[in-house]
C-alpha cells in the first residue's frame, strides 16, 4: 500500500497549477465574471496540453492516464475557478468528434433530475420565489449553452443510487441548436445556464450511462476538493494580514478555529476523492461527492465569514468559489440521494 | 496512488490472522471492568502471547527489542487484531505506546537494558504522571517538585487522569526540578516506582461509573537519580520527542470498530423498524461516508510515515482527531436514535460506548487546543489567545 501521490503525479498537478495561474489569472477570472463566454483559445491549449484526451488510450492520441490523475486535474480547476463543461469534454472526449481537440465543447444534462427522495420539493437555486411555483424543479439545466456544439442527455439512472443503475437508460446526443431552452438566470455568475424544454432532434450514443454517472460525480467532487483547500488558503492568507484590534485576526481563537475546522473538512474530502478515483466504486464516489459536496460550500460559508464585510462584496471571489460550489453540489446526486444510497450500502 | 497491498504485506497479513485464529480461542473469559488485578492479568497473558510470538513490540525498533516493522505492518497488525475481536492493548498501554518508546530513544543502555524487556513481555506495567489538577491543556504549567537529596530525587505533588494507577508498576512521571527556569526547561522525565513510600492512588470514577483513571498524590517519594531519562531539566523535550512523533495509526482499531458498530447499527435498525425514519437512515448514510473517508485518511497517513521513514509530525494527526472524536460522538448518538427508550439502559453496550465516547474531544488534547495546533503549526497562523 502507498496512497500518496507519486512523483509523475504531483508533476502532473503541478504543471497544470502552473498554467492555469498563467493563462488564467485573476484578471481573467475578473473577466469572465462581467462575459462568462469561453475563451476558445484557452480551451485549445489545454486540448493540446492533452487535459481532455487524458484518459484516451495513446493509440488513440490520448494520454493514457486513469482516474486518478483525472481527479489530480480536475482539482486544479476547481481551484482556479476555471469555467466551463470540463467535466463533460473530459468524459466524453473518446465519443464525440472534436471534443479531445477542443474544437467542439459538450455538455452534459441529465433527466432523470427530480426532487431528491424525502426533500420537499423547491425551486432549484437562482429561481423566482413567492407564490408562483416556478419552473419545474426536475427540468435539466445545460451549462454554458451559449458555447456548446452538442448536447448529451443522459436518461434514467440517478448516479448516486445503486438501485437505479440497472434501469433502462440512454444517452442521446442532440446538435445545440436543436435543443429549446428556455433563460434561466444562473446564480453562478461565472456558469450561465439554460432550462431544457424541449429537444427537437436526438441520436442514441452507445455510452456506460451508470460510469459516466459515477465518474462526472467523482470528477464534479473533485472540482469541490479544489474550491475548498483554495478558500481555506484564502482566509488564511486573510487572517493573517487583517488586523483588528491592534492584532491580525489570525490570532484570535475563534478565527483560528474556523480556519482549522475548514482545513479539515478539505483533508477529510481529499481522502474520499482520492481514495474513490484508486477504487473506482460506486459508493465511495458517492462518499466522496457527498463530503467534498460539503467541504466546498461549508468552506466557501466560512471563507465568507473571515473576510467580514469585504466577503459580502462582489469585488472579492469569495462568492465565486461559494455559487459555483452550491451549483456543484447541485449535480450528480445531492446530499439526500447519497446519504440514501450509503445506507442502503450499510445494509446490502 | 496505491491501496492494494504489497505481497510481503499480504503474506505478513496472512501469518497473523493464521495465528489469530488459533490462539484466540485459548484465551480465558474477559475480567469484569472493575476487576483491576483481574485486567492486569489478563492483558499480562495476551502480551505474554504476543511476546512468544514475535509480535511485541511491532512497531519499536530492532535495537530496542521490537519487530521493526513498518507503519503499513503495523496498521495490518492493527486491523487484524480489531477484526479478529483480540484483547486490547489494556494495561500495557502507557508502556508500549509511550514510556516505552521513549526510553528506547532518549534512555540510556542500562535504563533500556533495565525497562524494556519486561515490557515487551508484559511482566511490568507503566502508568502516565503527566496531567496535573492545574496543569491540563496547560501542561507545561505542572507544579510537583523534585528536590535534589544525594542521589536521589524527592518528590512532592500531585498527579491526576493516570489510566491504570492501581496496578501500575511505574510511573513515567513529569516534575518540575528548576522552578527558577523558563516553565519548558525546569522539566524532567522520571521513572517513580509504584511501590515506592509516599505514594497514594485515589480512583477518580467516570461519568460512565468506572474507575477507569486515578489521582495520585506524591509526598516526598524518593525517586532515584539513575532513574531520570536524558539530561535534568530537558523533560519537556524527552517527552515530545514521542507525543509529537506517531504514525497514524493511533486509531486503527478504534475506526475498523466504528464501522462494525455502524453496520450492526444499520441491521438493527432494519428490525426495529426504526429504518423507516428518513432522517435517521441518512444520518447513518453520512455516518458511512465519514468513516470511510477516516480509514482513508488513516491508509494516507500511514503512507506518509512509511515515506518518511517512520513518523510523521503530530500536527497531521490532529486533522484526524479532530474528526474522528467528533464522528465517534455523533456514531453512539446515532446508536441511541436507534435504540429509542433502550438508550436510557446503562447495561446496553450501545450506552456505555456512548458515554465513553464523550471524553474523545478531551483526552489527548481538547479540541480545541488541536484547532490551535491545526491552526498555528500547520496553517501558520499567528500564536495567541
Amino acid at each position: 500500500m502507498d496512497f500518496q501521490l507519486g512523483p509523475d503525479q504531483r508533476a502532473l498537478r503541478d504543471g497544470m497549477r502552473e498554467l492555469l495561474a498563467g493563462r488564467f489569472e485573476r484578471e481573467r477570472l475578473r473577466a469572465a465574471v462581467e462575459a462568462p463566454a469561453l475563451d476558445r483559445v484557452l480551451w485549445r491549449e489545454l486540448a493540446e496540453a492533452g487535459f481532455f484526451a487524458l484518459r484516451l488510450p495513446e493509440a488513440d492520441g490520448g494520454v493514457g492516464l486513469g482516474l486518478p490523475e483525472a481527479v489530480l486535474l480536475m482539482e486544479e480547476t476547481g481551484r482556479a475557478l476555471l469555467p466551463g463543461p470540463l467535466v463533460a469534454c473530459q468524459l466524453l472526449a473518446g465519443a464525440v468528434d472534436g471534443v479531445a481537440t477542443g474544437e467542439r465543447i459538450v455538455a452534459l444534462a441529465e433527466t432523470a433530475g427530480g426532487p431528491e427522495p424525502g426533500a420537499a420539493p423547491g425551486p432549484p437555486p437562482g429561481a423566482a420565489t413567492g407564490p408562483e411555483p416556478g419552473p419545474d424543479p426536475g427540468a435539466p439545466l445545460w451549462e454554458h449553452p451559449a458555447d456548446c456544439d452538442a448536447l448529451i442527455m443522459l436518461g434514467g439512472a440517478k448516479g448516486a443510487d445503486p438501485v437505479d443503475q440497472g434501469r433502462a437508460s440512454g444517452a442521446y446526443r442532440s446538435a445545440a441548436a436543436d435543443v429549446l431552452c428556455a433563460p434561466f438566470a444562473s446564480v453562478d455568475p461565472l456558469t450561465p445556464l439554460a432550462r431544457i424544454t424541449n429537444i427537437a432532434r436526438k441520436t442514441p450514443l452507445a455510452l456506460d450511462v451508470p460510469r459516466l454517472h459515477r465518474e462526472a460525480a467523482l470528477l464534479t467532487a473533485a472540482q469541490q476538493l479544489g474550491s475548498a483547500a483554495r478558500t481555506v488558503e484564502m482566509a488564511v492568507t486573510y487572517a493573517r494580514e487583517r488586523e483588528q484590534f491592534g492584532a491580525p485576526i489570525g490570532s484570535f481563537q475563534a478565527v483560528k478555529h474556523l480556519c482549522a475546522q475548514m482545513l479539515v473538512r478539505a483533508e477529510i474530502a481529499r481522502s474520499a476523492v482520492y481514495a474513490a478515483s484508486v477504487t473506482e466504486g460506486v459508493l465511495d464516489a458517492t462518499a466522496a461527492k457527498l463530503l467534498a459536496d460539503e467541504a466546498a460550500v461549508r468552506n466557501a460559508r466560512e471563507c465568507l465569514q473571515v473576510h467580514g464585510g469585504m466577503g459580502f462584496t462582489w469585488e472579492s471571489d469569495v462568492h465565486l468559489h461559494l455559487k459555483r460550489a452550491w451549483l456543484r453540489a447541485a449535480r450528480w446526486g445531492g446530499a439526500a440521494a447519497a446519504e440514501e444510497a450509503l445506507a442502503a450500502g450499510l445494509i446490502a | 496512488m496505491d491501496l492494494t497491498y504489497t505481497e510481503e504485506e499480504e503474506a505478513f497479513r496472512a501469518r497473523l490472522r493464521a495465528w489469530l485464529a488459533k490462539v484466540l480461542p485459548t484465551l480465558p473469559a474477559r475480567p469484569a471492568a472493575a476487576d483491576w488485578p483481574g485486567r492486569r492479568a489478563y492483558d499480562a497473558a495476551w502480551q505474554r502471547m504476543l511476546y512468544d510470538a514475535g509480535y511485541a513490540g511491532l512497531h519499536w525498533p530492532r535495537d530496542a527489542g521490537g519487530q521493526g516493522a513498518t507503519p503499513t505492518q503495523h496498521l495490518i497488525f492493527l486491523e487484524e487484531t480489531e477484526l479478529a475481536g483480540a484483547p486490547y492493548v489494556g494495561a500495557n498501554f502507557v508502556g508500549l505506546l509511550h514510556a516505552g518508546p521513549t526510553i528506547a530513544v532518549e534512555g540510556s543502555p542500562e535504563q533500556r537494558a533495565r525497562w524494556l524487556p519486561p515490557i515487551l513481555r508484559g511482566d511490568e506495567i507503566w502508568c502516565q504522571g503527566f496531567s496535573e489538577p492545574d496543569a491540563g491543556s496547560d501542561l507545561a504549567a505542572l507544579r510537583t517538585r523534585a528536590v535534589r537529596d544525594g542521589d536521589a530525587y524527592v518528590v512532592t505533588g500531585s498527579k491526576i487522569w493516570t489510566s491504570h494507577a492501581e496496578v501500575a508498576d511505574w510511573c513515567e512521571l513529569l516534575v518540575r526540578t528548576d522552578p527558577g527556569a523558563p516553565r519548558h526547561r525546569g522539566i524532567s522525565w522520571l521513572a517513580m516506582p509504584m511501590d515506592a513510600p509516599g505514594v497514594t492512588v485515589r480512583p477518580l470514577r467516570t461519568l460512565a461509573g468506572s474507575t477507569e483513571f486515578a489521582e495520585l498524590f506524591l509526598d516526598e517519594v524518593r525517586v532515584p537519580v539513575g532513574n531520570r531519562v536524558g539530561a535534568e531539566n530537558d523533560g519537556w523535550r524527552v517527552t515530545m520527542v514521542t507525543l509529537s512523533f506517531e504514525r497514524g495509526t493511533a486509531f486503527v482499531g478504534e475506526v475498523v470498530a466504528c464501522r462494525r458498530v455502524l453496520g450492526a447499527l444499520a441491521r438493527t435498525a432494519r428490525a426495529n423498524g426504526r429504518w423507516d425514519d428518513a432522517v435517521l437512515r441518512r444520518g447513518l448514510g453520512r455516518l458511512s461516508a465519514e468513516f470511510t473517508a477516516l480509514w482513508r485518511l488513516t491508509q494516507w497517513n500511514v503512507s506518509e510515515a512509511q515515506q518518511c521513514g517512520g513518523g510523521v509530525p503530530g500536527a497531521g494527526g490532529s486533522v484526524f482527531k479532530l474528526r474522528y472524536s467528533h464522528a465517534r460522538q455523533e456514531l453512539y448518538d446515532a446508536a441511541a436514535e436507534v435504540l429509542g427508550a433502550g438508550a436510557l439502559d446503562a447495561d446496553r453496550e450501545w450506552v456505555a460506548g456512548r458515554l465513553s465516547s464523550l471524553s474523545y474531544t478531551i483526552a489527548a488534547g481538547t479540541s480545541q487546543i488541536q484547532q490551535n495546533i491545526v491552526a498555528e503549526r500547520i496553517l501558520g497562523l499567528p500564536k495567541g489567545r
